[in-house]
């Protein structure tokens, strides 16, 4: 079985980003870029499934900047197989990047994509359901668990209050969340390894997905600040100020 | 035009963020000639939410779309009913709260539409201009759709009142046309925390734990004085993967988004993605026995100390 994962190269999540003084966007130059968290999970869970015999053959894909293949050479020195870069000089959105995917699950006829439930730097939360949505396939967001046998996937699904397991058939399309797995560090034998993986860069102009922003950003500002706060220096102190200065207990 | 927001529940009750989804709602009908705003509950044996939305205030006419394969509420029934629904009506917007359920449905709702939904809205601007938090809260996106015929939008309970159960009483339709799920999704089960868990995100007090309570065990301190102020516990990521606690406890970036009266956040550092959980909270309190934690920098009251010493003595002198 097949298996596609999708990547987005992304500020690393250490990073506190800044808002550019004219207002249009963040400032991202020489900040440190990683891939996104969500997405080294889907990239574990896939070597996961072919170290269990499940998956014969990962595929990586990531959209975006020639920069984008240090991500994809990271996915296959964690053990990916081959990797593909649709090469994009401007942002995609969720949409557009459903399609590009949705263009490439139809040339690679994967049973199974994984992605990371939301990207740390938009945190829209989108791609996975609006390319399940596209395909018309099930879809098995939030994943903690992941189970394949005899042509279906059972999900267990992190949602508000527990947690719910889904039975889909396959082909499907999984988000990762958290406690799926912990991802493996990637060892420098691994890393020489990759450098020899296929890597394939396809111009996004070639796939015919339309890429014209729908949403127009008109501002990104930072949030308000907090006024400073004060220290107390005991538990009676904290319980009088909640009591008669905040008024909230 | 219309606006229509899908209603999240189980079937027993309506969740209180469609009440703040609702209110988002009525602001849009408001900058926008005050469309009618229109409810659709999907689910199985759900009448008794269609009654509860139709006291929701702001609310002008309920939807039930009621059949037993709409009971488990997966993506793919649920958004194919909508999109049936979707075409009866002459809808400007399709709006669902920015919980687990909203954001599962949405937006495969939105690619059948071919929109480009915009995610987790705190503030209307106009009918196609909403502000919401990119970067883990860090920055506060304006955006405009100006060319999809139909926005679609999920809302974050923080940025908006719920709207009152009130009086109202807006008539409720049956939904004759129930579309198939040909998809072949099935449920196999549910595990929920028992009834008694308060749901954090409508709290109006919520207390958190971190990496600094150590194990599992000392959760229950926390939970002690939870009990106490009719609190919601909430956790942060590191507790949650050090396995303290469920998922469904974190507060952040990727869990859940709350901003009660009250946030004590004890033995928590305080990382960015924390922060982007529970910073609009309007009083916050940190306990923490590293002075330099950055959690201190966003709280009103500061207490430096062992979290597990001042535990029991707040709870005691509540």
């Amino acid at each position: 079985m097949k298996v596609l994962v999708s990547i987005k190269r992304v500020v690393d999540f250490t990073v506190k980003v800044r808002v550019k003084s004219d207002g249009s966007g963040v400032d991202l130059d020489n900040v440190k870029m990683s891939m996104n968290p969500f997405d080294e999970i889907a990239v574990e869970e896939a070597i996961r499934l072919k170290e269990r015999g499940i998956v014969t053959e990962i595929v990586t894909v990531s959209i975006g900047s020639s920069a984008c293949q240090e991500t994809l050479r990271t996915a296959m020195a964690m053990g990916a197989d081959r990797s593909i870069l649709i090469e994009s000089e401007n942002d995609l959105e969720p949409l557009a990047v459903a399609k590009v995917l949705k263009a490439l699950v139809l040339k690679e006829n994967p049973q199974l994509v994984i992605l990371g439930k939301q990207a740390i730097d938009d945190d829209s939360n989108q791609t996975g359901q609006l390319l399940a949505g596209l395909l018309d396939w099930p879809q098995g967001t939030f994943a903690s668990k992941l189970e394949l046998a005899s042509g279906k996937a059972v999900v267990t699904r992190e949602i508000d209050g527990g947690l719910e397991t889904l039975e889909l058939p396959l082909p499907a399309v999984i988000t990762t969340d958290l406690r799926l797995n912990e991802p493996r560090y990637t060892t420098l034998p691994n890393i020489m390894k990759a450098k020899k993986r296929p890597l394939d860069i396809v111009k996004v102009g070639d796939l015919q997905v339309d890429p014209t922003l729908r949403l127009t950003t008109l501002k990104v500002e930072a949030p308000r600040p907090r006024k400073a706060g004060i220290r107390v220096a005991s538990v009676e102190e904290l319980v009088t100020k909640l009591r008669d200065e905040a008024k909230v207990i | 035009m219309s606006i229509l927001v899908l209603a999240e529940h189980d079937n027993v009750a309506l969740k209180p963020a469609t009440q703040h989804t609702i209110s988002a709602g009525a602001k849009i009908s408001e900058k926008g000639g005050n469309p009618e705003v229109h409810v659709l509950v999907v689910g199985e044996d759900a009448e008794v939410v269609a009654q509860a939305s139709a006291r929701v205030a702001g609310v002008n006419k309920v939807f039930l779309a009621d059949a037993s394969h709409l009971g488990a509420q997966t993506a793919e029934a649920v958004s194919a009913q909508v999109l049936q629904h979707i075409q009866t009506g002459d809808y400007s917007h399709v709006l669902a709260p920015a919980t687990t359920f909203g954001k599962n449905v949405l937006p495969r709702i939105a690619a059948r539409l071919d929109v480009q939904q915009i995610s987790g809205i705190i503030e209307v601007l106009t009918v196609d201009t909403f502000i919401r938090p990119i970067y883990a809260g860090n920055a506060l996106a304006t955006v405009q759709s100006a060319t999809d015929a139909i926005k679609v939008l999920t809302v974050l309970s923080t940025g908006f009142d719920a709207a009152a159960v009130a009086q109202g009483n807006a008539p409720i339709e049956s939904v004759k046309e129930i579309v198939n799920d040909p998809s072949g999704t099935r449920l196999l089960g549910r595990q929920l925390s028992s009834g008694e868990k308060l749901e954090l995100t409508a709290a109006k007090v919520v207390v958190s734990g971190g990496r600094g309570l150590q194990k599992a065990e000392n959760f229950k301190l926390l939970e002690a004085l939870a009990a106490k102020l009719n609190a919601a516990v909430g956790a942060s990521r590191a507790a949650v993967d050090a396995g303290f606690v469920p998922n469904d406890y974190q507060v952040g970036q990727t869990g859940k988004i709350v901003a009660p009266d009250l946030y004590i956040a004890v033995g928590i550092s305080g990382a960015i993605q924390h922060l982007a959980g529970m910073r609009d909270s309007k009083v916050i309190v940190a306990i923490n026995k590293d002075p330099d934690a950055p959690i201190f920098q966003v709280a009103d009251y500061g207490l430096v100390g062992d979290a597990l010493e001042i535990l029991p003595q707040l709870t005691a002198q509540l």
